[in-house]
C-alpha cells in the first residue's frame, strides 16, 4: 500500500508533480553556459542546443522519466531506480554536453554548469530522498546505497567524462593543491574532532561527578558557541601569535598565528560543546535502577562508569560525533580566509577572483564530505540500539 | 544571576563602543603596529552594525515565516504525501555548510548583499522547519483528542492548541537560524555584503589585530545578546503554554 | 546472622532512621513495612552501605560492616530493587555474571553458575542465556534481577520492593518461588515493602517502621494479634486482619475427623481459601485430602486470633 494515496487525487502523488514541475522547469533553462574563454560573458545552452538531436532524445527521455514520477500506482523501488537513473543522467549529460562543446583540443573554451543543470539535479535529488523516505529500506541496503554513490562519484570523475566541464578544468590546472587541501581540510575536521573528544570526554566526566562545576563549564561552552566563526577563528590568529613569540618553547611545540593552528583550535573550541552536552545528557540519562543495581553489586566508582555508564552513553556520544563532524566540515572552509588551508581557500580565491568554477572546485567537495559524513554517521546511529551495545 | 549581569554590562559596553568608537582608541592602540589606526573609521560601526542586524532579522524573518508555514501545510491532512520528503530533506539540508550555501549563492545573485541574503534566509530554513515539525507531530494525543472531543474545527485546533503548544520548540529553530545567520552574515562581507565582517577581515588583510578584536568583539556580543533574548523569549513561551494547558 | 544496632542517619536536622536495633537471624526473612517515606529503604541501604549511618552500626556474622571497603561488602550481599536495574547493554548471561565476574571467578565456573541459576528460576538455559533485557517479559526480568543477587551465593540478599513492577498474578508466582528459593538455600533475606499483605506472606519476622523508628518487630501472628501502637493496626487494616490472619495458617493445621461432601482442599491451602469455598459454596464443612474436614466454626475461631 502506497501511503501517497491517502487524501490524494486517484492515481496522482502531489510530490510526483512537485518533481515533474522543477524538473521540467529545468529543461526550459539553460542547461550549460559556453564561454569562449574564462572572462567574457557566458551564453546559456538548452540540451538539444549543447547535444542537437542527441540532446532532443535527452531531453524527451529525462521527461518521461519525471513524468513516471507522477502516477501513484508505480511500484515504490520503481521510483527508487528512476531517480537514480535521473540523477546519473542529469551528471553524465552535463559531462556530455560539455565534450560536445568544447572543440578538441581547445583549453581556453569554458563549459559550466547552467540553472537548467541544478534544477533538474534538484529535482531528481529530491525524487531520490521521497523514495528513500518512503521505502525504508534495511540499514544494510541504505549503506550498500551510498558506498555505491560514493564509486559512482568517484568512477566518473576518475575516467575522464566529466573532464570538458570548467570545474574540472580548475581542478585539472591545480591537481596537486587541491589534494593537499583535500588533505589540510580533512586534519582540520578530524583532527579537531579527535582532540575534543580526548579533552571533552574526561571534562564532560568531571563535572558529571563534581556537578557544581556543571553551570560554569557549560556557561562557557556555549558562549564559545554562539560566538561567530569569523570572530573566533580572526582573535585565534594574534592570539597564538602572540603565545608563539612571548611563551618560550611555544613555538617549538608547534603553536603558531599563522597557517592551520588558529583553524584548528577555533574548530577545537566550536566541538567541546556538543561532546560535553552531550556526554552529559546520556550520563544523566542512564536509568537510576542501573546505576543503584551497579553499586548494590559491589561496583567500584570506575568501574560503573567504565562498565556500565560509558557503554549506555554510546549512541548519544556518536550523536554527538555527528554533530561536530558535519559542523566542522563546513567551519573548516572559514580556515580558507585566514590562511588554514583546506577546500576554503578555493572558495575565497574564487570569490576574489570572481571565478565560480573556482568556488565550485572549493564548494562541492565540502557538501560531499558533508553530506557523506552526515548520512554515514545516521546510519551508524541507528545501527547502534543502546541495548544491544555487547560489553 | 552572575549571567545576566555580566550580559547586562557587555550590552551597555557594545552600546559605547558604537556610539563612540573613537573613546576606546586607548584600549585598542596596544594591539597594533606601525602606528596603524586602532579603530575601524572606513565604515561607521554603527551603520554596519545595523546593516548587519537589518540583513539577519530579515533573511530570519522570511525565513520564519515561509518554514512555519510549509511546516504546517505538511502536517495538514492535504499536505501528508509530503512530510516523509520534508523530513529528509529538512535534515540533510542541513549537513549543507552554510559558507558553502553563500558561496554558491553568487553565481546566481552576483555579489553585494543579494547572495547573503539568499543565504542567510535558505539556510535559516531548514532549522525552523524541522523544529516546527517536530513540535507540530510531537504533540501530546490527548490534546489533540480532547481538542476535537471538544468540537475545534481543525483551524481552531491549529491555532488556539497546536502552534501554541508548539510554540517554545519553534521559538529555538528561530534562535538557531537567527544565531547561524549572524555567523554567516559575517562571512557575507566577503561577497561584499555590508556586514561586520568587514572590519574582521580588513583586519586579518592589514594584519591589524585591532580591527580584527573588535569587529570579533562586537559580533560576539551580538550573538551572546540574541541567544539570550531568545532564550528568555522561549522560557516565557513554555511558561505561557504551560499556563494555558 | 545481621545485628543491627542503634543504627541513625540523619540528613540535617531530619533523622530518616532515628535509633534503630533489631536481628535477623541466618535463614530467616525479615521484612520491613511502613509507609513511603517511614525510612525503610533507607534502613536497607545502610546493611549494604550504599547510604552511610550517621551513628549506631551494622554486623554480619560478627563482622563489623564499617570495618570493609564498601564495594568489597557489597559483593557479598545479593541486592535486588524495584524494576530489577538489569543492565540494559549486557546479555542475560552477563547479567547474572557480574558479581562473579567482580570477585575474578574463572569463565568455566561462572557459566556453569549461570546456568544453575537458570534452571533455579525456571528459565531454560539454552533460550534465555543470550537474550537482552529488553526482550524478556516483566516477571522474567524480575527473576533474573534476583538470580543476579544471588549469583556469587552470598549468605545475605538485599530486596528493595523487588516485586514492585509486577502484576498481582506473576506477582503471588514470585513471592512463592523467592520463598522456595529462600528455604532450599538457606539464605537471610531482608526485604523492604510497603505491603502488608506481603510482609505476612513472607516475612518470619515483620519490622513496622514509622517517621524513621521501629515500632514493632515481631512474628506476623503477633504484629495482626497484638499491634504495638495504633498505626500498626492501622498498616494492618482493620478490616483486613481476620483473612491475614487466615492466610498465615494451613488447613493441615485445623483438621477435625468427619466427612463432608464435594472436592476435597489439599492439606496445605490456607485457610483463607477454605473460608472462602465455604462461603461460596454455602457449606458448613469441607472435605481434605487424606481424610477428615475443617469446618466454618473452627475457622471463625481461627479468625478471631485464638490458636486452633
Amino acid at each position: 500500500m502506497n501511503p501517497a494515496v491517502v487524501g490524494t487525487r486517484p492515481g496522482v502523488s502531489r510530490p510526483g508533480l512537485l518533481f515533474a514541475a522543477l524538473g521540467l522547469a529545468g529543461l526550459a533553462q539553460p542547461f550549460v553556459q559556453f564561454r569562449a574563454n574564462r572572462i567574457v560573458a557566458g551564453e546559456g545552452l538548452s540540451l538539444p542546443d549543447a547535444l542537437g538531436p542527441w540532446g532532443w532524445a535527452v531531453a524527451a527521455a529525462l521527461t518521461g522519466a519525471l513524468a513516471m514520477a507522477i502516477p501513484v500506482r508505480r511500484p515504490a523501488p520503481a521510483g527508487l531506480v528512476l531517480a537514480l537513473a535521473g540523477l546519473l543522467g542529469v551528471i553524465l549529460f552535463a559531462g556530455a554536453a560539455a565534450g560536445a562543446l568544447v572543440p578538441e583540443g581547445d583549453r581556453i573554451a569554458r563549459v559550466s554548469l547552467g540553472a537548467g543543470f541544478w534544477l533538474l539535479l534538484a529535482a531528481f535529488a529530491l525524487a531520490l530522498a521521497d523514495a528513500l523516505s518512503r521505502l525504508a529500506l534495511r540499514p544494510a541496503w541504505r549503506w550498500a546505497l551510498l558506498a555505491g554513490a560514493v564509486v559512482a562519484g568517484a568512477l566518473i570523475l576518475g575516467t575522464g567524462l566529466m573532464d570538458d566541464l570548467s570545474v574540472m578544468r580548475e581542478y585539472a590546472a591545480r591537481r596537486d593543491t587541491f589534494w593537499r587541501e583535500a588533505q589540510r581540510h580533512l586534519m582540520l575536521a578530524f583532527g579537531s574532532l579527535g582532540a575534543a573528544l580526548a579533552v571533552g570526554l574526561p571534562l564532560g566526566i568531571l563535572v558529571h561527578e563534581a556537578p557544581r562545576l556543571r553551570g560554569a563549564v557549560l556557561g562557557v561552552l556555549n558562549v564559545v558557541q554562539t560566538i561567530p566563526s569569523l570572530a573566533l577563528f580572526g582573535i585565534m590568529i594574534p592570539l597564538f601569535g602572540w603565545i608563539a613569540a612571548s611563551v618560550p618553547g611555544a613555538a617549538a611545540a608547534g603553536i603558531a598565528g599563522i597557517g592551520a593552528f588558529p583553524a584548528l583550535v577555533a574548530l577545537f573550541l566550536y566541538s567541546l560543546l556538543p561532546v560535553v552536552s552531550n556526554l552529559l545528557a546520556g550520563l544523566a540519562g542512564v536509568p537510576p535502577g542501573v546505576r543503584e543495581a551497579a553499586a548494590g553489586l559491589g561496583m567500584t566508582r570506575a568501574q560503573t562508569l567504565a562498565q556500565v555508564m560509558i557503554p549506555l552513553t554510546l549512541p548519544v556520544l556518536l550523536a554527538a560525533v555527528r554533530i561536530v563532524l558535519v559542523q566542522n566540515i563546513g567551519l573548516a572552509v572559514i580556515a580558507g580566509l585566514i590562511g588554514g588551508g583546506g577546500f576554503g581557500s578555493f572558495v575565497f580565491q574564487g570569490l576574489n577572483q570572481t571565478a565560480m568554477d573556482l568556488v565550485l572546485l572549493g564548494a562541492l567537495p565540502t557538501i560531499a564530505l558533508a553530506l557523506v559524513s552526515g548520512i554515514a554517521l545516521d546510519l551508524a546511529l541507528e545501527g547502534i540500539d543502546p541495548r544491544k551495545v555487547r560489553a | 544571576m552572575t549571567g545576566r549581569l555580566a550580559l547586562g554590562l557587555a550590552a551597555i559596553l557594545l552600546l559605547a563602543f558604537l556610539l563612540s568608537p573613537e573613546s576606546f582608541a586607548p584600549l585598542l592602540r596596544p594591539l597594533t603596529r606601525n602606528g596603524a589606526p586602532p579603530v575601524y573609521t572606513q565604515t561607521s560601526l554603527l551603520s554596519l552594525t545595523f546593516s548587519h542586524l537589518g540583513m539577519v532579522a530579515g533573511a530570519v524573518l522570511a525565513a520564519s515565516v515561509l518554514a512555519v508555514g510549509f511546516g504546517v501545510l505538511v502536517t495538514r491532512p492535504f499536505g501528508r504525501d509530503f512530510l516523509p520528503l520534508a523530513r529528509t530533506v529538512a535534515s540533510v539540508g542541513q549537513t549543507f555548510p552554510p559558507v558553502a550555501v553563500l558561496a554558491l549563492a553568487v553565481p546566481v545573485m552576483g555579489f553585494g548583499t543579494g547572495p547573503t541574503l539568499l543565504a542567510l534566509f535558505l539556510y535559516g530554513l531548514l532549522p525552523i522547519f524541522e523544529n516546527t515539525l517536530a513540535g507540530l507531530t510531537n504533540l501530546p494525543p490527548q490534546v489533540i483528542e480532547a481538542a476535537r472531543g471538544m468540537g475545534m474545527t481543525p483551524a481552531q485546533r491549529l491555532w488556539r492548541v497546536e502552534l501554541p503548544l508548539a510554540l517554545p520548540v519553534i521559538l529555538s529553530g528561530v534562535r538557531l537560524s537567527a544565531v547561524i545567520a549572524l555567523s554567516t552574515a559575517t562571512i557575507g562581507s566577503t561577497v561584499a555584503a555590508r556586514t561586520l565582517g568587514e572590519v574582521i577581515i580588513a583586519g586579518l588583510l592589514s594584519s591589524n589585530t585591532a580591527f580584527v578584536v573588535q569587529g570579533g568583539i562586537v559580533v560576539g556580543i551580538l550573538a551572546l545578546l540574541i541567544h539570550a533574548g531568545f532564550r528568555w523569549i522561549e522560557g516565557r513561551a513554555a511558561g505561557w503554554t504551560r499556563a494555558r494547558s | 546472622m545481621i545485628e543491627i544496632e542503634h543504627l541513625t542517619k540523619r540528613y540535617g536536622a531530619l533523622a530518616a532512621v532515628d535509633d534503630v536495633s533489631l536481628t535477623v537471624e541466618r535463614g530467616q526473612i525479615a521484612a520491613l513495612v511502613g509507609t513511603s517515606g517511614s525510612g525503610k529503604t533507607t534502613l536497607l541501604r545502610m546493611i549494604n552501605r550504599l547510604v552511610e549511618p550517621t551513628s549506631g552500626r551494622v554486623r554480619i556474622d560478627g563482622t563489623d560492616t564499617a570495618a570493609l571497603p564498601p564495594h568489597l561488602l557489597r559483593r557479598r550481599i545479593g541486592y535486588a530493587i524495584q524494576g530489577h536495574g538489569l543492565f540494559p547493554h549486557r546479555t542475560v548471561a552477563q547479567n547474572i555474571a557480574t558479581v562473579p565476574r567482580l570477585l575474578g571467578w574463572d569463565r568455566a565456573r561462572i557459566a556453569a553458575r549461570v546456568d544453575e541459576l537458570l534452571e533455579l528460576f525456571q528459565l531454560p538455559p539454552a533460550e534465555f542465556r543470550d537474550r537482552m533485557p529488553h526482550q524478556l517479559s516483566g516477571g522474567q526480568q524480575q527473576r533474573v534481577g534476583v538470580a543476579r543477587a544471588l549469583a556469587a551465593r552470598p549468605d545475605l540478599l538485599l530486596m528493595d520492593e523487588p516485586f514492585g513492577a509486577l502484576d498481582p498474578v506473576i506477582r503471588a508466582q514470585a513471592q512463592t518461588d523467592l520463598r522456595r528459593i529462600q528455604r532450599e538455600l538457606g539464605t537471610t533475606l531482608v526485604i523492604v515493602t510497603h505491603d502488608m499483605a506481603e510482609a505476612i506472606t513472607l516475612g518470619d519476622r515483620i519490622a513496622v517502621m514509622e517517621q524513621g523508628r521501629l515500632l514493632q518487630y515481631a512474628p506476623p501472628r503477633e504484629i495482626l494479634t497484638a499491634p504495638a501502637t495504633p498505626f500498626v493496626a492501622r498498616l494492618i487494616g482493620r478490616d483486613e486482619r481476620p483473612f491475614h490472619l487466615l492466610s498465615l495458617t494451613c488447613v493441615a493445621d485445623l483438621i477435625q475427623p468427619g466427612e463432608a461432601e464435594g472436592p476435597p482442599l489439599a492439606p496445605g491451602a490456607s485457610l483463607r481459601d477454605a473460608l472462602s469455598l465455604c462461603l461460596w459454596t454455602g457449606r458448613a464443612a469441607l472435605p481434605v485430602e487424606g481424610g477428615g474436614v475443617v469446618t466454618l466454626e473452627a475457622l471463625r475461631r481461627a479468625a478471631e486470633g485464638r490458636s486452633p
